[in-house]
């Protein structure tokens, strides 16, 4: 850490300066009229089958997630590869039920999931619902690749305290900088942004992965040496259901991750910003290959056992600052030359800003269409909804600057836990909305809230060391992960109510969809 | 497979038989999810464990399951 490289430094901030031009340029790139909310927030539905590939690649494959899935089969082994199967099956549910919102969205022009909400239910606080949902479950997920960031930022030794002249002593000086600008050329581009940057993010990142699958193990003698350099009880899930990792809580996870996935803001937006519902089908079968390099990356956590970067001195300054969060900044250190290192790092560093640009907008999206319009300016002109929506991108990502910087690190991870439980209750909603107007409002709504209640109750009472939780069921304990159990509660009482509901009632809820629009 | 494959014309029994291989999408779910499969270290590829290359696997395999589908219902 203390070791300063002249030419990893250089190499990461050409990277890094090229995508920054590369962001503003974008306002031109396929020019539309930017003061409208579906150009600046939604690309103007234009984006074909390749640039939705880049887009939706670089938006659910974040930094964070490259430096915390090896972090966790570093630290924990076995259970920290659900990510793979998590990523393989979810989109099975990409392919089958979001070319329906596609469909329904553009017939009508909506922007985000809880515009389809309202018009599918005709019922704003349920919309409301939906949309705070999402803002709140992104909120800490735009702070994390914050931690994407730092690590790397701080890997490569530079300073982040800086004395600036006028204001004194600033703390991580680099990281402010950097979402700044990124601030700023989300405000003039919109989502036309991250497009671009997400195609250099992406020979990046395959460019490290395949260097490092290739290079590493020829260094460490091959993959037997790696698998053999770790402890043999970490490699497979532990027989004994009842403790950490088991199958089932590993089955649960991967299932109720898959679950939620598509229903956070940024990839919704991904998928609304498709040209057409073919683009959508034809993603939903060509993003798997990010899942394969996430799986290959999954593996650097064994690598970076096997090369004994916890226990160099080298690294120490690292890994106490950042626990096991280190271990693959620390294994490129070790493994790659110079030059390299800043090749890759740049990736993982532009890799956070993908994410946070694209998260930043589904918020705002959310905040203008189903908060500001809803509540306070019903009759706004699409001028002012757009522009609205460019200074609510702003304060979000203020509000995660803010959050990183005087928050300990651990207080976003929990929040990310409780995120994933929150984002899941929207489930009931938007899934079987997408199929049938038979559930009420109020009792989707009656479902959400007790989902959250249950999933949060869940997570505290475990003291946020992990999100399985054993439930007793017919005298057997099963561990299931918190979102899964919490989501069949939340389905439980929004089909029952749903029924009590709907006899009581005169007549069903207005519905503004048909059933065409959906195919 | 005798059938033809029309896709663009739309049958009265052909969006049934359309919908019925959207089935093949739970093979990969069932074979990923389904742990005790694959919880163990053996058989092992270029000193790989077992756990590990069986779910690496099935990333493309499931890719190839959704593009099946995805040919055979036309694209609707």
């Amino acid at each position: 850490m203390a070791r300063i490289d002249p030419i990893a430094i250089s190499v990461f901030a050409a990277l890094f300066l090229f995508v920054t031009v590369l962001g503003f340029f974008a306002a031109r790139w396929r020019r539309g009229d930017l003061s409208q909310l579906h150009e600046w927030g939604l690309g103007g539905r234009r984006f074909g089958t390749v640039v939705t590939w880049f887009l939706l690649g670089g938006d659910l494959y974040t930094a964070y997630t490259f430096i915390a899935v090896p972090a966790l089969i570093f630290g924990a082994g076995a259970v920290g590869f659900f990510a793979v199967p998590y990523a393989t099956i979810t989109y099975a549910l990409m392919f089958v039920v979001f070319p329906r919102l596609w469909s329904v969205s553009r017939k009508h022009g909506y922007v985000t999931g809880a515009d389809f909400v309202r018009g599918r239910f005709g019922n704003g606080t349920l919309a409301l619902a939906v949309a705070v949902t999402g803002i709140v479950a992104t909120m800490p997920y735009i702070a994390l690749q914050l931690v994407g960031m730092e690590v790397v930022v701080a890997a490569l030794g530079i300073k982040m305290d800086v004395v600036v002249p006028g204001i004194g002593l600033v703390h991580d000086f680099p990281l402010i900088v950097a979402f700044l600008v990124l601030a700023l050329y989300t405000y003039s581009s919109g989502l036309r942004a991250p497009a671009m940057i997400a195609v250099v993010k992406d020979v990046l990142i395959y460019g490290t992965v395949l260097a490092a699958i290739v290079i590493i193990p020829a260094e460490l003698g091959g993959y037997a040496k790696i698998f053999a350099a770790v402890d043999p009880a970490k490699l497979t899930l532990a027989a004994d259901p009842l403790h950490n990792p088991g199958a089932v809580s590993y089955a649960t996870l991967a299932l109720g991750s898959a679950l939620a996935l598509f229903l956070y803001p940024h990839a919704m937006t991904g998928v609304m910003s498709a040209s057409s519902r073919h683009v959508v089908k034809r993603n939903a079968v060509a993003l798997p290959a990010y899942s394969l390099a996430l799986g290959l990356i999954a593996l650097l956590g064994y690598m970076a056992v096997a090369s004994g970067v916890k226990t160099n001195p080298a690294y120490a300054a690292g890994f106490a600052q950042f626990g096991n969060n280190f271990a693959v900044p620390a294994l490129f250190l070790k493994a790659f030359p110079s030059w390299f290192v800043g090749f890759a790092f740049a990736g993982i560093a532009i890799g956070a800003l993908v994410p946070a640009a694209i998260m930043s907008i589904a918020c705002a999206n959310l905040f203008t269409r189903n908060i500001y319009r809803e509540y306070f300016d019903p009759n706004c002109s699409p001028a002012r909804e757009s522009q609205v929506a460019k200074i609510a991108s702003l304060v979000v990502k203020a509000g995660a600057l803010v959050f990183i910087l005087k928050m300990p690190t651990t207080d976003a991870i929990n929040f990310q836990l409780l995120g994933g439980i929150w984002i899941i209750q929207t489930l009931p909603t938007m899934l079987m909305g997408l199929y049938t107007r038979w559930p009420n409002p109020w009792a989707l709504l009656a479902g959400w809230a007790s989902g959250i209640a249950a999933g949060t109750a869940m997570v505290l009472s475990l003291d946020f060391k992990g999100s399985t939780f054993v439930l007793h069921i017919f005298g057997m304990a099963i561990p299931c992960y918190a979102a899964l159990s919490s989501l069949m509660v939340n389905l439980a009482v929004a089909v029952v109510l749903s029924a009590v509901f709907n006899a009581a009632a005169r007549r069903p809820h207005v519905d503004a969809t048909a059933a065409a629009d959906y195919v | 497979m005798a059938e033809k494959r029309e896709a663009n014309k739309p049958g009265a029994e052909k969006p049934r038989r359309r919908r019925a291989i959207y089935l093949l999408l739970l093979v990969p779910i069932v074979a990923t999810l389904w742990v005790p499969i694959y919880n163990r270290l053996d058989p092992e590829i270029a000193g790989i464990p077992f756990f590990y290359w069986y779910q690496l696997v099935w990333v493309p395999l499931a890719a190839l399951f959704l593009y099946v589908v995805y040919r055979v219902e036309g694209g609707n």
